[in-house]
């Protein structure tokens, strides 16, 4: 077994090193710009970039044609968001998402804001959730655009994609939803769930970094966009910019090995993902679940541990690369805005790290995780104040606490 | 984040974990912070005559709340009431090389000292004819 051990999957997957052979031609004798239309070189790539096209399109049941590469999903966010808010604002200038969204979204919103766009930041239930009735509750007349993630990439829940989806439509409004974390973990069907636009980035399905998609919806609606990137009018004129041919390859294959073992996969990193949870549970007491347990990713687990702070316990399970949703892993020294949305407790959000479980995990590996996480709690727990109250059997949600003024 | 090499020895082997009766009349106590913050220090004075004979702390919090206060329990022992008064948060944060974002731990841990010391001061006026 091999140290640090990564548990991160949500973050980023290491490349596959199927998807890795398939772009290497495309580095070195395969070179061509796909858009040099006058010798080999150039169809060469393009017709390696149309078969990513198809891989892509296949693995969520869109059309070659209604997929534009980005270089991600913050890109392809900004352009799905920005693009919908410039092209239809006459129609309207009000927009629906959540509180529990990624930054690439809140920000985009925020900088829509300041245009003059109005914004309606729904709040999630305690498990991350977002319900259809809150959407129909939030749609106006002049709602252009709902946008809400499929699954989250902090605790991984599932929002109800199909039923706002169908809402959505019923009602004449675009639904774009951000697929990074959803897309090769759970089935996708934009036909079937009624999506308008949705975002794909590689490297979180076993593809490189640097590279995604975003699908747009040629009909039933027709959705258009303004482009935010001007230049040779690639991409059907959505997105601009000479095409990273290795990457969209890698993107492509990355697509198609999700989809050939989606089924498989899923039931193993939920195997995993529960026996992680298992152990720990049952060795420790106060471990809080951040999340919905029923509509949740296959591969993600989010726990608190109460009365421990999470960057403490990172720092004592650093054989184990995790991440925590605790204000003093980030620069702003305030907790993850996703738990906040939730309204878990700061002091639970304070708590909390997230297990990420994916293709290369072993049981050998998440046997070990449980063993660091058991030892490190119990350790800090006796350094705890909070811990030596709740056994003394205060409550320390009762306590006057005197906060410093940081 | 990087630790520095003291933070990671605090962290890996605190000094003087623990309680003291908080009910003695020569203890003192200080609590400070708040679970919502992300950090809370327990910090207790054991006193002798005028001079502190031990300290003891617990901290919820991250590595550089707990070597703070690991440290201020060291730097505590043996020191007279109107020494300790004297400890001030910059010299935790030289002491431990903590960044600016971590500074807030050194100043928590100086308010930990002093509140200590303040409960320990009140006892005795009040135990006073």
């Amino acid at each position: 077994m091999k140290l640090p051990i990564y548990l991160d999957y949500q973050a980023t997957t290491p490349v596959d090193p199927r998807v890795l052979e398939a772009m290497l031609p495309y580095f070195t004798s395969q070179f061509g710009n796909a858009a040099s239309r006058s010798h080999a070189f150039g169809w060469e790539a393009e017709s390696a970039i149309e078969k990513a096209r198809e891989q892509i399109g296949a693995l969520i049941g869109a059309s070659a044609k209604e997929i534009v590469f980005t270089s991600g999903s913050t890109e392809g966010i900004n352009l799905a968001l920005k693009g919908v808010a410039e092209m239809y604002a006459e129609k309207g200038k009000h927009i629906i998402t959540s509180q529990a969204e990624h930054k690439a979204v809140l920000d985009t919103c925020k900088h829509l804001e300041k245009r003059g766009y109005e914004v309606t930041y729904l709040q999630p239930d305690k498990t991350g959730r977002v319900s259809v009735d809150a959407v129909a509750a939030a749609l106006r007349p002049d709602t252009i655009l709902v946008a809400l993630m499929w699954a989250n990439n902090e605790v991984g829940t599932l929002n109800p994609v199909r039923e706002i989806g169908e809402l959505c439509h019923a009602k004449g409004v675009l639904f774009f939803t951000d697929g990074t974390q959803a897309v090769g973990k759970v089935p996708v069907d934009v036909e079937a769930d009624h999506v308008d636009l949705l975002c794909v980035s590689a490297h979180k399905l076993y593809g490189p970094k640097g590279v995604g998609a975003l699908y747009v919806r040629r009909k039933n609606p027709r959705v258009r966009l303004v482009a935010q990137m001007d230049g040779g009018g690639h991409e059907r004129g959505m997105r601009s910019g000479t095409l990273n041919v290795p990457g969209i390859v890698g993107l492509g294959k990355a697509c198609e090995l999700a989809r050939a073992e989606l089924v498989e996969e899923s039931k193993r990193t939920t195997a995993l993902r529960d026996r992680l949870e298992r152990k720990i549970t049952a060795a420790l007491d106060f471990v809080h679940l951040n999340g919905n347990r029923e509509h949740r990713l296959p591969n993600c687990l989010n726990l608190s541990f109460a009365f421990v702070e999470g960057e403490s316990l990172i720092m004592g399970i650093n054989k184990l690369a995790v991440s925590s949703g605790s204000a003093c892993t980030s620069a702003s020294l305030e907790p993850s805005h996703v738990l906040r949305s939730m309204a878990v407790g700061d002091d639970l959000a304070h708590s909390s790290i997230r297990f990420g479980v994916g293709r290369f995990t072993t049981d050998e590996e998440v046997d070990f995780a449980a063993e660091q996480v058991i030892a490190a709690v119990k350790r800090l727990r006796e350094l705890s104040p909070l811990y030596e109250m709740a056994q003394e059997g205060i409550d320390i949600k009762t306590v006057n606490w005197q906060a410093s003024n940081h | 984040m990087a630790y520095s090499n003291k933070v990671l020895d605090h962290y890996n082997n605190p000094r003087n974990v623990g309680s003291l009766d908080k009910g003695a009349q020569n203890v003192g106590t200080g609590v400070v912070g708040a679970p919502e913050c992300g950090d809370v220090m327990k910090l207790q004075i054991q006193v002798e005559g005028d001079r502190i004979v031990d300290a003891k702390f617990k901290t919820f919090g991250c590595g550089s709340a707990i070597a703070s206060s690991s440290l201020a329990t060291e730097w505590l022992k043996g020191k007279t009431i109107d020494e300790a008064m004297q400890i001030k948060n910059t010299q935790i944060v030289e002491e431990l090389a903590l960044p600016p974002v971590k500074i807030h731990c050194s100043v928590l841990a100086e308010d930990a000292i002093k509140s200590a010391i303040a409960d320990y001061k009140k006892k005795q006026g009040a135990g006073q004819p």
